[in-house]
């Protein structure tokens, strides 16, 4: 046998090594999983959830119910042809003088599309997991646009400050960002239970 | 002060920011043909079109939309010859009427959005214009016909 490897076979080992040594370490990996428990803590909030169904009806309410007057997702994601939802829900939240059962808003106030409904509600933890990084179904965001999403879109925002009796997100915005970033730094990994 | 135009009209009103859009139309406009039903958007009573869109004018301060352009139930047409409203005259639509504004405002927003809709486009378009009446066989009836007759 040999003492010296075939120049491919070297290069091979240096290649491998290389990608062990890009991956994050157990700790690292460890603390992104741990830091997904509080991204699907927010994902699978009322908030949040409640437009990120499988269906066709969006629901409302703390408690998740069917959305009332027959509301639908539409062609669009923005509601029925002829009634869409800004119809009932504008840019803002309404004053509070208007009372807690004034339709909430923000921009441009819709469900995912009908062709990538980015579906959180009811998944399991790997489930959910992997749907948030899968492009087929969230809207074909790496994850800096992720990031900026969660960051940044004032729907998503709106979350933290839904006005009325809604409850609000219940983890911190600035702390989801930072769980998310984590997470996402970290390769995304999922957790196996 | 905020600057609409109503049905093509520009104004000028010197309301607070906070007035529900269906307040100015009614109590400072004097355009009653909008109704108040529910006050939460839950009715539709008060739909009406800003810049070509339905929207629930109850629910929606006057700020918000300042500067579109507002069309209410009077300036749908000038002589009521709107396809929708020659339909809904046709077919008899109307029992006590109150809701009819905004069934024949959200109604026209369908057309506009799908000119010819199916039974289901228009249960989905017009599920949030409620009518104590009834009238709902009738009022889909009158959708189908007037998209007839938008077609000339």
């Amino acid at each position: 046998m040999s003492r010296l490897l075939p120049h491919s076979v070297v290069l091979l080992l240096l290649a491998g090594l290389a990608g062990c040594n890009s991956g994050p370490d157990p700790a690292q990996r460890q603390a992104a999983v741990d830091a997904f428990a509080t991204v699907q803590k927010v994902f699978q909030h009322p908030r949040c959830q409640n437009c990120h169904i499988p269906g066709d009806q969006p629901l409302q309410f703390d408690e998740g119910l069917p959305h009332a007057m027959g509301v639908v997702r539409g062609p669009a994601g923005h509601g029925a042809e002829g009634l869409p939802c800004s119809t009932c829900h504008g840019e803002a939240n309404p004053p509070a003088s208007y009372g807690p059962h004034a339709p909430p808003g923000a921009p441009h106030w819709a469900l995912p599309p009908p062709q990538q409904r980015m579906v959180t509600i009811g998944l399991s933890a790997p489930e959910l997991c992997r749907m948030i990084q899968d492009k087929g179904q969230n809207g074909s965001r790496d994850f800096a646009a992720l990031l900026k999403h969660v960051s940044e879109d004032k729907l998503v925002l709106w979350g933290w400050n839904p006005g009325g009796t809604r409850a609000p997100v219940s983890v911190p915005h600035a702390e989801f960002v930072a769980k998310f970033k984590t997470w996402t730094d970290a390769g995304a990994p999922c957790p196996t239970g | 002060m905020v600057s609409l135009t109503i049905n093509g009209k520009t104004q000028q009103f010197d309301v607070p920011d906070d007035m529900p859009l269906l307040w100015v139309l009614r109590d400072v406009a004097g355009l009653t043909g909008t109704k108040f039903g529910c006050g939460m958007a839950q009715c539709g009573a008060c739909t009406v079109h800003v810049d070509g869109a339905p929207l629930r004018a109850c629910v929606m301060p006057v700020a918000a939309v300042a500067g579109k352009s507002v069309t209410t139930i009077e300036g749908l047409s000038p002589d009521a010859s709107h396809p929708v409203q020659r339909a809904w005259a046709e077919l008899d639509v109307v029992q006590c009427g109150y809701c009819q504004s905004g069934q024949i405002m959200s109604a026209a927003a369908l057309l506009k959005a799908k000119p010819t809709p199916t039974d289901a486009d228009i249960d989905a378009a017009l599920s949030g214009n409620l009518c104590r009446c009834g009238t709902y066989q009738r009022i889909r009836a009158a959708v189908h016909r007037a998209a007839e007759l938008a077609k000339g």
